[in-house]
């Protein structure tokens, strides 16, 4: 299939945090309406290149672009009002607000809309239950529904989500992996970053591969989960064995 | 009650305030009790009104404004300016608290205006350098001081209370000052306002979003550092009116006010737990009720009644009666 332009493209960017030079260099295409999947081994830079995008660490060099538009060095509020949702390795929820507060806070616009409250309540039917407990009382997995919902509670065009199965029972990750794969099918544009690979393979169009702050590897997810040796190779051990 | 942030659930410290009265009803006759007692919570609510903005800016900023008191000396030179330009000998009270609801808004809107300027000249550049914060607030400080002298000269001036807010009347045998019940009104009014903006808004909603975690705000499109901005010139504007009222009480006004009485600030905000708008309103009231307390029964001690209480607060509950959760 012939690329159109990439929704999100990252062109040779480098990333400093405080004296340390964290990125160098990287090349990063995102399409529309596709989910692509950064991996990489713990301290690649997976972390560091979502927060580079949404504007949290500022490029020292190279170009950000979003739907044509060049975003490097923007401030994260411009950024995320282009339409980009960001769920941080972290989640990112507000503990010491409500499950219900949180998802006032969905929209910068204004309170989001019902309809699509009712669908994140129909993908996550736990939230509605704790709808007026306070966040920081939710387990694990209950705030990755939250933070992954309250991204999901407006449109946006572009979904960028880092390591959600993160200390997830499998369970829960399952759950994840089928709300993800809805958005999958609904043509969502999702750039995530994830080491479980059941999770990876069932969700990703196309990888890429990061070490030492570069891209190494660049295809399609169906290759390299069939390649054993070149997984070995790129990531230390096969990503079976992550699971 | 919910301050910033949220609160520990524990009861105990909003026990204090109550057991004090009732202590100090046991040891005394009842008239003397309600005097000192109205007295002592008007005191309260003029602490509380000094002090509210410097624990608002510092639950949301992270940062401590040791230029707060200036901002309360600039409002009650605002006060002496308003009532002098607008004399209403002998008026009526509904005059005389038009004229004083004129003076705060004068003095909310200079302190907040000058706090602006202060945020952006001098807050913003030292933004995440702790050390380097405190000597700029310090320095910007001293500067507002001479300002103001140069302004207003280094004279004390006199500041009369209108006609109307003078006295009071004789209710059980206790002599009740007409504006000490006015500055429990206000302080109330204050504390409430305050707290339903930061419970009951979206603004207060995302205020209290930034205090916990102001990378995830900025991520969903929020323009964090405006939201700071407005605090920090509402905590200025607030200490503004803090020196208003505390003006109209002394009847006088130097440039010295703010520094006078910036520790007893620092005291309240430490009691009542930094970034507490709980915790400050009932520091403030326990303080002013103790002091008044102690000055009648015991007046030797008067003089180290504040770093006592201060003392027993800080062995009990080190981070304050109502300390933010996870601060
Ligand atoms: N705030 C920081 N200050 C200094 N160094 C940092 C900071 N954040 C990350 N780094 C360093 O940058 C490198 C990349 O970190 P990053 O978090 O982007 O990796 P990652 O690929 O997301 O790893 P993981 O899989 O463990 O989440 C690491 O060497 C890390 O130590
Ligand atoms: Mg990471």
């Amino acid at each position: 299939m012939a690329e159109a332009m990439p929704l999100l493209e990252l062109a040779g960017v480098h990333t400093h945090i405080g004296r340390y030079h964290i990125l160098h260099g990287v090349d990063l295409a995102v399409p529309e309406g596709r989910v692509s999947v950064l991996l990489g081994r713990n301290g690649a830079g997976k972390t560091t290149s979502l927060r580079t995008i949404i504007g949290l660490w500022r490029a020292s060099h190279g170009a950000i672009r979003f739907a044509g538009a060049e975003i490097t060095g923007h401030a994260t509020p411009d950024i995320a009002r282009l339409g980009i949702a960001y769920v941080p390795e972290n989640m990112g929820v507000f503990t010491t607000l409500t499950v219900a507060e949180n998802f006032r806070l969905a929209d910068w616009r204004g309170d989001p809309q019902p309809a699509r409250l009712d669908a994140v309540m129909a993908a996550f039917p736990v939230l509605a239950q704790k709808w007026q407990a306070r966040a920081g009382t939710l387990s694990g997995g209950q705030k990755q529904m939250l933070a992954i919902g309250r991204a999901i509670a407006t449109e946006h065009r572009l979904l960028i989500i880092d390591e959600p199965s993160k200390g997830l029972a499998p369970v829960m990750v399952a759950q994840l992996t089928e709300a993800l794969a809805s958005l999958k099918r609904a043509r969502t544009t999702i750039l995530l970053v994830e080491q479980n690979f059941a999770m990876a393979q069932a969700l990703g169009d196309h990888v890429a591969v990061m070490e030492d702050g570069r891209i190494v590897y660049r295809g399609e997810m169906a290759a390299l989960a069939a390649d054993i040796a070149l997984q070995t190779r790129l990531l230390g051990l096969s990503l079976a064995s992550h699971q | 009650m919910t301050p910033i942030s949220r609160q520990s659930r524990d009861p105990l410290p909003y026990l204090v305030l109550p057991a004090l009265m009732a202590l100090a009803l046991a040891a005394m006759k009842f008239s003397a009790w309600l005097t000192l007692t109205v007295a002592g919570l008007a005191v309260g609510c003029m602490l509380f009104l000094a002090a509210i903005g410097l624990t608002l800016i510092f639950g949301l900023m992270d940062v401590l404004n040791f230029a707060h008191g200036g901002f309360v000396t600039l409002g009650a030179f605002i006060a002496v300016a308003v009532l002098t330009a607008l004399p209403i000998a002998g008026g009526g009270v509904a005059a005389a608290l038009g004229v004083v609801a004129l003076a705060l808004a004068a003095a909310a809107a200079a302190g907040g205006g000058l706090g602006l300027v202060f945020e952006r000249l001098l807050i913003r550049r030292v933004a995440g350098a702790p050390l380097r914060q405190i000597l700029v607030t310090v320095g910007g400080g001293i500067i507002l001081q001479q300002v103001m002298i140069v302004l207003f000269g280094a004279e004390p001036l006199a500041l009369p209370r209108p006609e109307a807010l003078r006295g009071g009347f004789i209710i059980a045998g206790a002599a009740l000052e007409r504006y000490r019940l006015m500055v429990c009104l206000l302080g109330l009014l204050v504390y409430a306002a305050t707290h339903l903006a930061l419970n009951r808004t979206r603004l207060g909603l995302l205020i209290r979003a930034s205090v916990e975690n102001r990378e995830m705000v900025e991520a969903l499109g929020f323009r964090a550092e405006r939201l700071f901005r407005l605090v920090f010139a509402a905590g200025t504007a607030l200490a503004a009116l803090g020196g208003v009222v505390w003006a109209l009480y002394a009847g006088m006004v130097t440039a010295d006010l703010g520094a006078d009485i910036i520790i007893l600030i620092f005291i309240v905000v430490i009691i009542g737990g930094l970034g507490s708008v709980s915790g400050c309103f009932l520091a403030a009231l326990l303080l002013g009720l103790a002091n008044n307390y102690v000055g009648f029964l015991a007046p030797k001690l008067a003089l180290g009644t504040d770093i006592a209480l201060m003392l027993a607060v800080l062995l009990w509950r080190p981070r304050g009666l109502l300390p933010m959760d996870g601060a």
